[in-house]
């Protein structure tokens, strides 16, 4: 378990604020992610979760602040050391988003086909393989992802995600839409990922059963700033109005 | 009344603007993206097997069906002044200017740029766009730029193909149907046709081309709003190309003399 004291941060975010016209969604943003650890952001629809996550990839700049990941402060970056930057993440984004007119194998194996060149067929397969077990997937590999369930396509889009060893792995409401059983299969895959690969997660959700599960530490996100954040069991606790009302509809009162 | 009309025409005239605007920021970032490696050359056969190789058949069908068309009627017009000598050179000038680049950029937009602008907007609704740029390939590049030359390149090729068969269908109706002699159509037809007649289709046909794949890919790239707002997408990318086919029509013609 990683401890905030003795892991060094991979992902810093200092004071971010980002707008959108005259719509400010995030109002002063200070985050850190130790190496190695599981961040859950947890927050409300429209609380700017989706827009935070989106700034630790550089696929969104803020209007001010610093973004600082493995050591890089990313928001002055351009297009091409962003590329170099992404390499550092992989994403399971909400429905998968795996390419629908290409099988199980084709979609783990596209990243490498694009930033591996020097790895031969015999070499990717072996790859692939290693991941989908990874994930807990066998003889998927010719199926399109129409074939597969939400949870198994959710498998191969972080098998998918990890095929080139990044550092980080950014989960987008992972749990979103799916039924108990299923949210608690992706659960068991975010703990195995990390176990595993020691991989750092961040993951933004609502699900707070989930993020109680999964989650070495929760900030909370609330009308564009973090208004708490910590281990779980502080969270738990926490005398923030906003957070208290949020963790009531799970918790219940007392 | 009045200021909510003008208010419209205003509205109009505004978002017209703007999505000129929108599609001339992509074709210089198709360009940019076009010159610089990765080059995919897996995908742009892919599609150049998709717009072209997919279109033949259509296109050719139209192509002797038009001519036909045509030699049928300037025949029965000809026949009344007994000038039926100039069905042949009627028939393939008309083709080769104006009907061969029209007709078989409307088929292709309605074949492969509607295919085309369902399948990107699907693939931007459904988030892939988003995981091709996190995974740090570029969308532009990976998605836009084999399409957009594909139609820059095959749409003149199937303009050949609608030439050569227009015209045999216009010889077929004007020689075989008709009874026209074989060699007053053949050298009639060689005295008036130039080939700068054939080149301006040619040109026409990669304006086109470049066009309807460029609207197909800007409306699909920015398309929101799930299912719905991908088949939104696509009306407005088949209701602009075929206007614009028309439009530009007019304009190249009138450039190129």
């Amino acid at each position: 378990m990683a401890d905030e004291k003795t892991s060094p941060p991979i992902i810093e975010i200092k004071d971010l604020h980002k707008s959108f016209g005259s719509h400010k969604v995030l109002t002063g943003i200070t985050l850190s992610v130790p190496a190695g650890s599981t961040l859950v952001i947890l927050g409300g629809s429209g609380s700017g979760k989706t827009v935070l996550m989106k700034h630790m990839i550089g696929l969104l700049k803020p209007d001010s602040g610093q973004v600082i990941v493995d050591g890089e402060d990313i928001v002055p970056m351009g297009a091409e050391q962003l590329e170099q930057l992404r390499r550092k993440f992989g994403m399971v984004f909400q429905a998968a988003a795996l390419f629908d007119s290409m099988t199980v194998y084709e979609n783990v194996s596209f990243p490498l086909r694009e930033h591996r060149k020097d790895l031969s067929e015999e070499q990717m397969r072996a790859l692939v393989r290693e991941k989908l077990s990874i994930v807990g997937l066998k003889n998927v590999e010719e199926k399109y992802p129409s074939d597969l369930s939400g949870g198994m396509r959710k498998r191969v889009g972080l098998a998918r995600a990890i095929v080139l060893d990044p550092k980080i792995v950014l989960y987008d409401e992972p749990t979103t839409g799916l039924d108990p059983i299923t949210t608690d299969y992706v659960d068991e895959m975010i703990l195995d990922a990390k176990k595993q690969l020691g991989v750092t997660s961040v993951v933004i959700s609502h699900d707070i059963a989930s993020a109680f599960k999964v989650a070495d530490n929760i900030a909370f996100l609330y009308q564009g700033v973090i208004v708490d954040q910590g281990h779980p069991s502080k969270l738990r606790h926490s005398e923030h109005p906003g957070v208290k009302l949020f963790l009531q509809t799970w918790f219940g009162k007392n | 009344m009045l200021y909510s009309a003008i208010e419209g025409i205003g509205t109009g005239v505004y978002k017209f603007v703007e999505e000129i605007g929108g599609l001339a920021a992509m074709l210089f970032e198709v360009i940019k993206w076009s010159v610089r490696p990765p080059f995919r050359v897996q995908n742009l056969f892919a599609q150049f097997d998709f717009v072209g190789v997919g279109s033949i058949f259509i296109v050719a069908l139209t192509g002797v069906f038009s001519g036909m068309v045509f030699a049928h009627q300037s025949w029965r017009a000809f026949d009344l002044f007994n000038a039926e000598s100039l069905v042949g050179p009627t028939v393939s000038l008309t083709i080769t200017r104006e009907l061969a680049p029209v007709f078989a950029a409307l088929m292709v937009t309605m074949r492969a740029g509607s295919a085309m602008c369902t399948e990107l907007g699907t693939m931007r609704v459904t988030e892939q766009v988003d995981a091709l740029e996190t995974m740090a390939v570029n969308p532009i590049q990976y998605l836009l730029v084999p399409r957009v030359i594909a139609g820059l390149v095959m749409v003149p090729l199937l303009v050949m193909i609608f030439d050569l068969l227009g015209l045999s269908g216009g010889y077929f109706v004007a020689v075989t149907v008709k009874g026209l002699s074989a060699g007053t159509f053949v050298t009639r037809t060689q005295q008036w046709l130039d080939p700068e007649d054939i080149a301006e289709g040619l040109i026409k046909g990669a304006v086109f081309g470049l066009f309807i794949a460029l609207v197909a890919c800007y409306k699909g790239y920015n398309a929101h709003g799930g299912a719905k707002g991908v088949g939104q997408a696509t009306t407005e990318a088949m209701v602009a190309s075929a206007l614009g086919i028309f439009i530009l029509d007019y304009f190249v013609g009138v450039l190129l003399h």
